[in-house]
């Protein structure tokens, strides 16, 4: 009895290992990923995609973006994805290469009844004495003045905030405190903030969810979110003084007029950014890979699916509301690939 | 009976008879599984307290009454969120005894036969309810219901009275640490209930028979033999269902409001242990998760008081009656 099963086991083990063996000879390795939520699903459907036209696997964790870096820095996973770029001195000290690789763009969404999604205008200074709780009703006279013609109601604000920590609350406060001294001073940016005021939500849904069911709330989601559960999204002034609305066309613009090649690592947060269509809260997700590949092989693949992500995945970017990176950042990043990753002796891993 | 137990006891002694390995497996196996427990206790305050020492370090002891919690400037302090854990958990317990003991006392007592199954099995099911489903049924459904209808209304009246006032002013947000208490206390409801339901049927049943004898009521009977029977179990089920009201994550997290603030309101937003660190863990790093872990330590010391101060009302309570 005992020995009938040791041979099949036996016979077991030898099966899957010539499975593998097949496999591995027949299609390259499959790659692993982890980091921001705001990323997964463009990352998810990237992956199927990637899947049927080149065969090989990727395997995307969104666990949030410092668990990702975290997984990246101990080796566990081939690439992290940040919604936070990295500082110039710890990419250096880890020895990563960092490169954005999606944008997306994040919208107040307010529940004021009576008022449709792109009728409200906000501008920066505005949006930011809100979450201060310095602007504590709609009729404050700062929002009046920027929407002539729409009436306000006399409702108190209820200011509603990611409770988790999170790369859209970084990429927001990090808006807010760039046209906001105030908000600079005692606030700051980071994916969690000591907020002065308001209720928390947790995760986008969270946030919506609380939204929608208090009269006279104001939150930010990102776009997609917005639109999908068919929210009352706000239009905002931009970095040019021009009224803009959220879209897709809007955020690629402002990823288009930043200045890339002024910061070293591509270490740029896209929030308030020049050009006259730019959208003020874009968000660009960063990818980090370690600049010496020791698994050159896998490190190919990274770099492989995301050049095809580049160039054959704005249709799947499109759907849901993100936006691919213009064709002369994707220029600019593939020329960094091929001067800075490398296999253990050196030798350039791309193209 | 017992003639057949000894002489069988008799027959393992002598000699190497096989049933006596299997005793000493047993006996060992049963002391590693119980030293086990103590390992992993220890293990879990010791990586704790390793963990959580860069933000002791820091901030000291202060850590404890610093109301703070500012990851941009790395300033961190536990007080909003040990006063949120002990509000919301001292909120379930206000409304979770009273209609725990009066479900126990109607499942032993007065309710009849037919009756008995549908109840006991439907105070069960409340257990087996995933806590993210109570978390999202709160935001969903019991949080619109709040602020529309019971939050103005409590706002209306208790908000007026002097003095008392105080804790039921402010916006209705319809999230905040009395939702929380709410919903935490559906969460320990069926804990309590199944308890003391079987603590009361061990109370032997000449005992109940012999005072309803003497003609005392239902009401006497609970008051004066069920509960001073069962006080050790009925209190045993309190501190249980306390302690898990104080270590609830998800369903909170949800509906608690998740602000650093501590309002004098108890209907205004807080935040609890629990939800911070499931709030914040994932992204957290250096001195916040640090500070994070120094909040996981502190709720388990408050835990362990918990079940201390139980433990030495349980001895007082014993003392007392003898």
């Amino acid at each position: 009895m005992s020995r009938t099963v040791v041979r099949t086991l036996r016979q077991a083990a030898f099966g899957t290992l010539a499975i593998l063996a097949m496999a591995g000879s027949a299609q390259a390795v499959d790659i692993t990923g982890a980091g921001s939520t705001f990323v997964y699903p463009i990352m998810a459907k990237w992956a199927e995609a990637y899947k049927v036209a080149a065969g090989t696997s990727t395997n995307y964790q969104s666990v949030g973006s410092g668990a990702g870096i975290k997984q990246i820095k101990a080796n566990t996973v081939d690439f992290g994805a940040s919604d936070k770029p990295l500082p110039p001195d710890d990419i250096k000290a880890s020895g990563f290469v960092q490169f954005p690789a999606v944008i997306g763009g994040i919208v107040p969404v307010v529940n004021l009844p009576g008022i449709n999604p792109g009728e409200l205008v906000l501008d920066g200074k505005t949006l930011a004495d809100i979450y201060a709780g310095v602007i504590t009703t709609w009729n404050d006279p700062a929002l009046v003045k920027a929407n002539p013609g729409v009436k306000l109601p006399n409702t108190p604000i209820t200011v509603v905030h990611r409770s988790d920590g999170s790369g859209t609350t970084f990429n927001f406060t990090y808006y807010l405190a760039a046209v906001n001294a105030d908000w600079q001073a005692k606030v700051g940016a980071d994916t969690a903030v000591e907020w002065p005021a308001g209720v928390g939500g947790k995760g986008n849904e969270g946030v919506a969810a609380l939204t929608a069911q208090t009269t006279g709330a104001i939150g930010y989601v990102e776009y997609a979110y917005a639109l999908q559960n068919k929210m009352t999204y706000t239009k905002m002034v931009n970095f040019d003084g021009l009224i803009v609305e959220p879209s897709a066309a809007n955020f690629q613009a402002a990823a288009a007029n930043a200045d890339w090649k002024s910061v070293p690592n591509y270490r740029l947060v896209l929030a308030n950014q020049p050009g006259k269509n730019s959208w003020p809260m874009t968000a660009a997700v960063s990818i980090l890979i370690y600049a010496k590949q020791d698994k050159p092989a896998v490190g190919k693949e990274v770099l492989k699916f995301f050049d095809w992500a580049y160039h054959n995945g704005q249709q799947l970017a499109g759907d849901l509301q993100y936006v691919p990176l213009p064709d002369n950042l994707v220029k600019l990043i593939e020329a960094s690939w091929a001067s800075d990753v490398k296999d253990a002796d050196g030798k350039p891993l791309w193209p | 009976m017992t003639q057949v137990a000894v002489s069988a006891s008799h027959g393992q002694r002598g000699g190497a008879h096989p049933g006596r390995v299997g005793n000493i497996l047993f006996g060992g196996s049963a002391w590693i599984f119980a030293i086990l427990v103590l390992v992993l206790l220890a293990g879990v305050t010791v990586s704790l307290v390793i963990a959580a020492a860069p933000a002791f370090r820091e901030f000291g002891f202060s850590f404890i009454w610093t109301e703070a919690w500012n990851p941009v400037k790395d300033r961190f302090g536990a007080l909003p969120t040990l006063y949120g854990t002990v509000i919301t958990g001292f909120i379930a317990m206000i409304i979770g005894v009273p209609v725990s003991l009066g479900i126990a006392i109607f499942l032993t007592e007065l309710c009849p036969n037919y009756l008995k199954r549908p109840i006991s099995t439907a105070v069960e099911l409340l257990a087996a309810v995933p806590s993210i489903i109570y978390g999202m049924w709160g935001l969903f459904v019991l949080a619109p219901l709040m602020q529309k209808y019971i939050e103005p209304a409590i706002i209306g009246t208790l908000g007026n009275i002097p003095l008392v006032g105080v804790f039921f002013q402010g916006p209705p947000y319809g999230i905040g640490l009395f939702t929380a208490g709410i919903i935490l206390s559906a969460m320990v409801l069926p804990y309590m209930v199944s308890i003391m339901r079987d603590v009361f049927e061990t109370v032997p049943p000449q005992f109940r028979e012999s005072a309803y004898g003497l003609g005392a009521t239902t009401w006497e009977v609970v008051r004066s033999v069920v509960l001073p029977y069962s006080r050790v179990g009925v209190i045993g089920a309190f501190m249980l269902a306390l302690g898990r009201a104080l270590g609830e994550t998800m369903a909170v997290t949800f509906v608690v409001g998740n602000s650093y603030h501590i309002s004098t309101s108890l209907l205004a937003p807080g935040s609890t242990i629990a939800s911070s660190l499931a709030n914040e863990f994932a992204e957290a790093d250096g001195l916040q998760l640090s500070s994070l872990m120094a909040l996981g330590f502190l709720l388990f010391v408050l835990t362990f008081s918990v079940i201390g101060i139980a433990r030495l009302m349980l001895m007082r309570l014993q003392k007392r009656y003898g």
